[in-house]
């Protein structure tokens, strides 16, 4: 089986986000990267699946040299190789058409992405890469078990799931529950420096949409204070003064 | 020239989501002087198509049969696609519930339309430019994306647009399925739907509580609270890492983000990662042991004490409150 888990490179959980040129950019000075959360959590099952010559995980990221770290990381957790498309992601209808172009190169018979990035937060690539491929595309799942010829996935739907089968190959895009993320051990690291890590071009197209500017939210009023022994004080004020009960 | 709305339906019936992206697709198709049309797929009456009228969708497509009684995005996402060919839809509406994530993408690729995830505003339409407020580094901030396709894609975050009504007359017309064989991969095995609780997306009061509460035999008077309030239940990263509450009722930058009206962080400290979930939430009661919780300081009101002793005294206030009313 060929797994391939696509990696974005995203801040770190505890960045405080700033922009920059009145508001335009988002503000990189300080900022630390990690493989975005929710792909750690693919890569994981990736992995799992993998073991023991059942397979072999290859990662994509589209990204510029800086992002090479991450790369690095994700094949010390246990990636077997390593693409990168050497190409800032400007939104995910680009980032997916890159996407798509490999994976249909690689004949992969999985492919994983997060549910989300925790960045742009597009929740986009996953379906876009299952469209421009035509193959199945199942989003926010959280679970994946491999019976043979078919994939037996569950994903989340509002107060609930669905349990569904995919033949291969397919994509998903995975939340908590899929697996655990795993961390690096020493000979991961040792081996990932010499995991090979190929770089390609990417292929122009169209853009369709862009961002703008950034926004912060907005503060809000002083907390107001209300006294333990009283609870009753809060519903007046939920009902009366904030009127949301 | 129209707007379309993909109105989706679970087991028949409309949610409050599904109406508030119609009042959303309706202002949109005013500002553009245009009609609103809505796409239902899946077995929904006749009277139940006919009720969107009332949020002022001029016409209702709707594709029913056996094979699209469950949700396949490939075949949904053809049907809509190929529906806002034939009405000319120059926007394309739906929920961000958790399938319509997974939808808008595929509808995108098929229009090769700008997709704006997560809509939380109206759009801007102004000087020949489109351009539509989204969340951003998950709650983090807000992004502004101007989408220059021809046709756009929109999908809107439960609660964040109030439902409207518009009444008029819906015209229901059956629209042809044009789902091919090869839309048809996946097969849906079962549906698991706990349908005594509110789901936590779409909730527009939240009770949450984190690793203040000690444990899971101690959730009793949250959901208790909850019940009593008609909220959906919640909690921090912790609590669903060590198993006292499921994945799903996670909120934050890793989890769920949620705008509730209310929101009750119940020994929570604030942490960025879980702050960064509930921004958008309207209000905030924060009600937590230590007074320096960072939490306090985005909360709208805050009770320091002891959660076992103010939640029973809150729980009792809003029994009184209720049975007044
Ligand atoms: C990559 C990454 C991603 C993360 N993503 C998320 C996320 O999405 N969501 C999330 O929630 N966290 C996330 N976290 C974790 C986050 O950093 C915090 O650790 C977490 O939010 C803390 O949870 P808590 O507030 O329940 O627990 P704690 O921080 O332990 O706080 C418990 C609070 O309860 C109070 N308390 C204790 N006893 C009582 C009592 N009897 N009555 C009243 N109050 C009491 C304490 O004063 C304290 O403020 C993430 C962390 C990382 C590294």
């Amino acid at each position: 089986m060929k797994v391939l888990v696509c990696i974005s490179n995203v801040p770190d959980t505890t960045t405080k986000i700033t922009f920059t040129d009145n508001n335009t950019q988002f503000n990189t000075a300080g900022v630390q990267y990690i493989i975005n959360p929710y792909d750690e959590i693919a890569l994981a099952r990736a992995i799992e699946l993998c073991e023991g010559g059942n397979g072999t995980v290859t990662v994509v990221n589209v990204g510029e040299a800086t992002t090479e770290p991450t790369i690095r990381k994700a094949l010390a957790i246990g990636a077997d190789d390593a693409i990168r498309i050497n190409a800032a992601p400007r939104d995910a209808y680009f980032v997916a058409k890159q996407i798509a172009k490999i994976a249909q190169e690689g004949s992969y018979d999985m492919i994983l992405t997060g549910r989300e990035s925790i960045d742009y937060n597009g929740s986009q690539v996953a379906a876009m890469v299952g469209e421009f491929l035509n193959i199945p595309s199942i989003s926010i799942v959280k679970k994946i078990t491999v019976d043979g010829e078919t994939v037996v996935i569950e994903r989340e739907i509002e107060g609930g799931k669905e349990v569904i089968s995919t033949p291969m190959p397919f994509i998903s895009s995975c939340a908590e529950g899929v697996a655990e993320p795993k961390i690096p051990n020493m000979r991961g690291i040792m081996s990932a420096r010499t995991k090979p890590l190929s770089v390609v071009e990417p292929i122009e197209i169209a853009k369709l949409a862009q961002v703008t500017a950034y926004e912060t939210p907005a503060a809000r009023g002083n907390v107001k204070m209300i006294d333990a022994a009283d609870p009753a004080k809060l519903v007046e004020a939920l009902h009366s003064e904030a009127k949301v009960i | 020239m129209s707007v379309l709305v993909y109105v989706e339906n679970a087991e028949g019936k409309f949610k409050k989501s599904t109406f508030e992206a119609v009042s959303y697709a309706k202002e949109v198709a005013d500002k553009l002087n245009t009609n609103l049309v809505a796409i239902s797929i899946g077995n929904v009456a006749d009277a139940t198509l006919a009720d969107l009228g009332k949020y002022g969708a001029n016409k209702v497509l709707f594709v029913s049969n056996e094979k699209l009684k469950t949700f396949v995005n490939q075949a949904y996402a053809s049907i809509i696609a190929s529906a806002a060919k034939t009405e000319d839809a120059k926007v394309v509406v739906l929920s961000a519930s958790f399938s319509g994530k997974g939808l808008a993408p595929r509808i995108a690729v098929k229009l090769e339309a700008g997709l704006v995830d997560g809509a939380v505003e109206l759009p801007e339409m102004t000087d020949g430019k489109f351009n539509v407020k989204k969340n951003a580094f998950s709650g983090k901030a807000f992004a502004h994306v101007e989408l220059t396709s021809d046709r756009k894609i929109i999908s809107l975050v439960p609660n964040s647009y109030k439902v409207v009504e518009k009444p008029v007359t819906a015209e229901i017309t059956a629209f042809e399925s044009t789902a091919a064989e090869s839309d048809f991969q996946v097969m849906v095995r079962e549906i698991v739907r706990a349908s005594d609780k509110v789901s936590l997306p779409d909730a527009e009061l939240v009770v949450s509580a984190g690793r203040g509460l000690k444990g899971p035999e101690n959730w009793g008077m949250i959901e208790e609270l909850a019940n009593l309030l008609g909220a959906a239940t919640a909690c921090s990263k912790p609590v669903s890492d060590a198993g006292w509450r499921p994945h799903e009722e996670h909120v934050g930058q890793t989890g769920i983000a949620v705008s509730p009206n209310l929101y009750i962080a119940i020994g929570i400290s604030g942490a960025i990662q879980h702050l960064a979930g509930v921004s958008s939430s309207k209000v905030i009661v924060v009600i937590n042991k230590d007074a320096e919780a960072p939490f306090f300081k985005v909360a709208d009101y805050g009770i320091v004490g002891d959660a076992f002793e103010v939640v029973p005294k809150l729980i009792e206030a809003i029994r009184k409150f209720k049975e007044a009313a």
